[in-house]
């Protein structure tokens, strides 16, 4: 199966071919089980070494990807934040090669830069997976929600999928508007103008500040979690207003269609841009994207670091 | 120094030359200028097949001393200058101190002395560049200044960029604008568009230019200073300038050669070399820019050469410094671009990268032309030849240009710079 990857890195979805996510999305759906047995492992990454560097604050990202590595039985070492030599004032290239100079075959990286990864990944013979990129891409988010999406609509291709909030400083929205409009999908990104990229309808995507719009025919809202410094920065009035605006809560979706998905990347603020009934609600596969998410990191740690590649990039 | 060049092609627009002939050289000054000349003694240079310009003259260098030597020095940044034909540059003053106050001023030329060759220093147009209190230009322009500009930082308050352009004026004092609304810009990396969306960069909106050019014009109208516009980078500008030299207005205008050859493409795979500031723009802009330089609205062409370390460059694209260095390949990229590629002749660009430089520094006469019993300040070059951009080759300090393996046809051979000749890529003595 894993004769079609050929990549060293995964970098973003931006690059990717249909075939590719595609290739990602049903390797996913041969590791989902795993974590089903009793014995939550396998030997699929044993005497590899995965160094998960993040130097911006992460949870759930880098809980995600630890849990899949050890699950796959690869040797994992941390670097996090402050922990970091960044701080030391050492630039990335040399903490990366520092860590590739102990024959570290998998490098997950976090950065607040945009492109962080994508300068990195040249210089260095391990394989590097963007575990999300300042505002650029986010690869495995998106590919753990178009995940989700075809388990609970079994298909992608034809579906309505509206993402509400700050698709201006969103790697999740990114991501997933470059992989969703290579399979298929009809995207709409909703929010505030002051919210909504420059020029974003050109990357086939439909754009609105109206959440009704959004809302209305849509299989699937995503919502992306508000930032409150932005409120300080001038992009929107006041919470309350961002609120009054945009949130999802049990009135709008009366005006959703009755088998509507509601998504969220997390961490999600509750009573901001989606009420706490609907974050537990019936249409609500949150935690699901929590558990699909495992499924992916294993498949791209998998498909990373399978055998011999041919023509790398 | 006596040098006889012989068989040159000499091009020289604000002279009306434009054939072969022979220029003798006499104690470093322009002594005859005919039709083969017969030696007497000199040192003889053969120069068939190559054209010889004016000496280049640049109005936006960043030699970086003091301050900020590992990144460049009047020695190395003078250096470069000669490699790519330049005679002559006017010194930008963000340097550590800024050039707010004589001395610096002084420990500028002093050191241009050294090379040697001819620097025209810039001051700042408020102390420490902070845009709250003029700096003492009379004083500067004492010291040797023949400019003054806060670069980098457009003065914001507009009561002070009045005053400093009426004070300015007094004394006549270019006053040098680098138009840029940094609240505006919104802490952009590169073009605001669908590239910047594309890459999840920042974008810095064109308008975050045309706003300071705007204001810039309109103050220029009320206090009739000589106002230049640095490093023009969008359409809208064009318009603006084009307008404001339609009323009478005492305003010019430069562009660099990367904003009038590459596109915001050149920030994909986060090239950091392709960062500067203003970023580059869209192939429309390119377009107008071209065409600017071309009818006149843009005066010339100036390289904003802004050196900065590898370690700088090699940092995350939000992180790493604004700046392209380019004296060494500004005359190749522009005949390359706008020469062959037939948007200019040489004659209009030599026009553009030395007289009027010249004129709008109002340097003696000599610079931007070719005159009997001036001071030896010429440019030797070979249109034909064919190089590739080796960025390890560049004498300057740094490295980072935004040219790296780029086919350039069009080299600088000599310059002769103080009537002492240069010989860089051929040995032309016989």
């Amino acid at each position: 199966m894993n004769e079609a990857w050929i990549r060293k890195d995964l970098l973003g979805l931006r690059g990717l071919s249909k075939e590719e996510i595609e290739l990602l999305l049903q390797t996913a759906k041969s590791f989902q089980e795993i974590s089903l047995r009793p014995v939550k492992k396998v030997p699929a990454l044993r005497g590899k070494t995965v160094a998960n560097l993040f130097f911006e604050p992460s949870t759930r990202t880098r809980i995600s990807f630890e849990l899949a590595e050890k699950r796959l039985s690869a040797d994992t070492i941390n670097m996090v934040g402050s922990t970091s030599s960044m701080v030391k004032g050492e630039s990335l290239k040399d903490t990366a090669r520092n860590i590739e100079s102990l024959k570290v075959d998998i490098v997950v990286m976090r950065h607040s830069s945009s492109g962080a990864p994508h300068r990195l990944a040249p210089i260095l013979k391990a394989s590097v997976i963007n575990a999300g990129d300042g505002i650029n891409e986010h690869p495995t988010q998106a590919l753990l929600d178009m995940f989700t999406v075809m388990e609970k609509k079994g298909k992608i291709k034809g579906l309505k999928i509206s993402f509400i909030g700050d698709i201006l400083h969103s790697r999740v929205a990114r991501s997933n508007i470059w992989g969703l409009t290579k399979l298929g999908a009809q995207v709409t990104v909703c929010g505030p103008k002051t919210l909504l990229p420059p020029q974003i309808e050109k990357l086939g995507v439909s754009a609105t500040t109206d959440l009704n719009e959004a809302v209305r025919d849509a299989d699937v809202l995503n919502l992306l979690r508000i930032q409150l410094e932005r409120q300080s920065e001038s992009f929107f009035p006041s919470i309350r207003e961002y609120a009054i605006s945009y949130q999802i809560n049990r009135d709008i979706l009366k005006r959703a269609k009755p088998d509507v998905l509601i998504m969220h990347p997390g961490p999600v603020n509750r009573g901001i841009e989606i009420t706490s009934d609907v974050v537990d609600g019936p249409y609500s596969v949150i935690l699901d994207q929590v558990t699909h998410g495992l499924a992916v990191r294993m498949a791209v740690l998998y498909l990373l670091s399978g055998g011999p590649r041919e023509g790398e990039e | 120094m006596n040098y006889l060049i012989r068989g040159a092609h000499v091009m020289d627009p604000k002279n009306k030359l434009d054939q072969v002939l022979d220029i003798r050289i006499k104690k470093g000054r322009l002594n005859e200028i005919g039709k083969d000349l017969a030696a007497n003694g000199e040192e003889i240079f053969e120069a068939e097949h190559l054209h010889l310009l004016p000496g280049l003259i640049d109005l936006h260098t960043h030699f970086r001393e003091p301050g900020f030597e590992q990144k460049e020095t009047i020695v190395t940044g003078a250096q470069a200058a000669l490699h790519g034909g330049f005679v002559g540059c006017v010194s930008m003053p963000n340097t550590q101190p800024p050039c707010d106050h004589q001395s610096v001023i002084d420990n500028i030329i002093r050191k241009a002395r050294e090379v040697p060759f001819h620097i025209f220093p810039a001051g700042t147009i408020s102390k420490e560049r902070k845009g709250k209190e003029l700096s003492e230009m009379a004083d500067l322009k004492r010291a040797g200044i023949w400019a003054v500009t806060d670069d980098g930082s457009w003065v914001t308050d507009s009561l002070l960029m009045r005053r400093a352009m009426e004070y300015a004026s007094m004394m006549g004092l270019l006053v040098i604008s680098h138009c840029e609304d940094k609240r505006l810009a919104g802490g952009g990396v590169m073009n605001e568009g669908l590239t910047s969306t594309q890459l999840g960069l920042k974008g810095n909106p064109v308008q975050s230019e045309e706003i300071a050019v705007m204001r810039d014009i309109q103050l220029a109208r009320l206090t009739g200073a000589r106002l230049h516009i640095a490093h023009v980078s969008t359409a809208g500008s064009v318009k603006l300038i084009h307008e404001a030299k339609e009323e009478g207005l005492a305003v010019t205008a430069e562009a660099t050669p990367h904003h009038l050859s590459l596109t915001e493409a050149a920030c994909e795979e986060y090239n950091t070399n392709s960062k500067m500031s203003p970023p580059l723009r869209t192939a429309k802009d390119v377009a107008a820019l071209q065409k600017a330089l071309k009818e006149g609205t843009i005066d010339c062409v100036a390289t904003d050469h802004a050196p900065h370390t590898e370690e700088e460059k090699m940092l995350e694209f939000d992180e790493a410094p604004f700046g392209v260095i380019g004296l060494e390949t500004a005359l190749a990229v522009c005949l390359t671009e706008l020469v062959h590629a037939k948007k200019m002749t040489l004659g209009e660009l030599v026009q553009r990268m030395s007289t009027r430089p010249a004129e709008i520094l109002k340097l003696p006469e000599g610079f931007g032309e070719i005159r009997k019993g001036t001071e030896a300040n010429l440019t030797l070059v070979d249109l034909s030849e064919e190089w590739t951009v080796d960025t390890h080759k560049f004498v300057s300090k740094s490295k980072n240009s935004c040219f790296g393996g780029k086919k350039l046809k069009g080299k600088v051979m000599a310059t002769l710079c103080l009537g002492n000749f240069w010989i860089y890529q051929k040995e032309l003595v016989r």
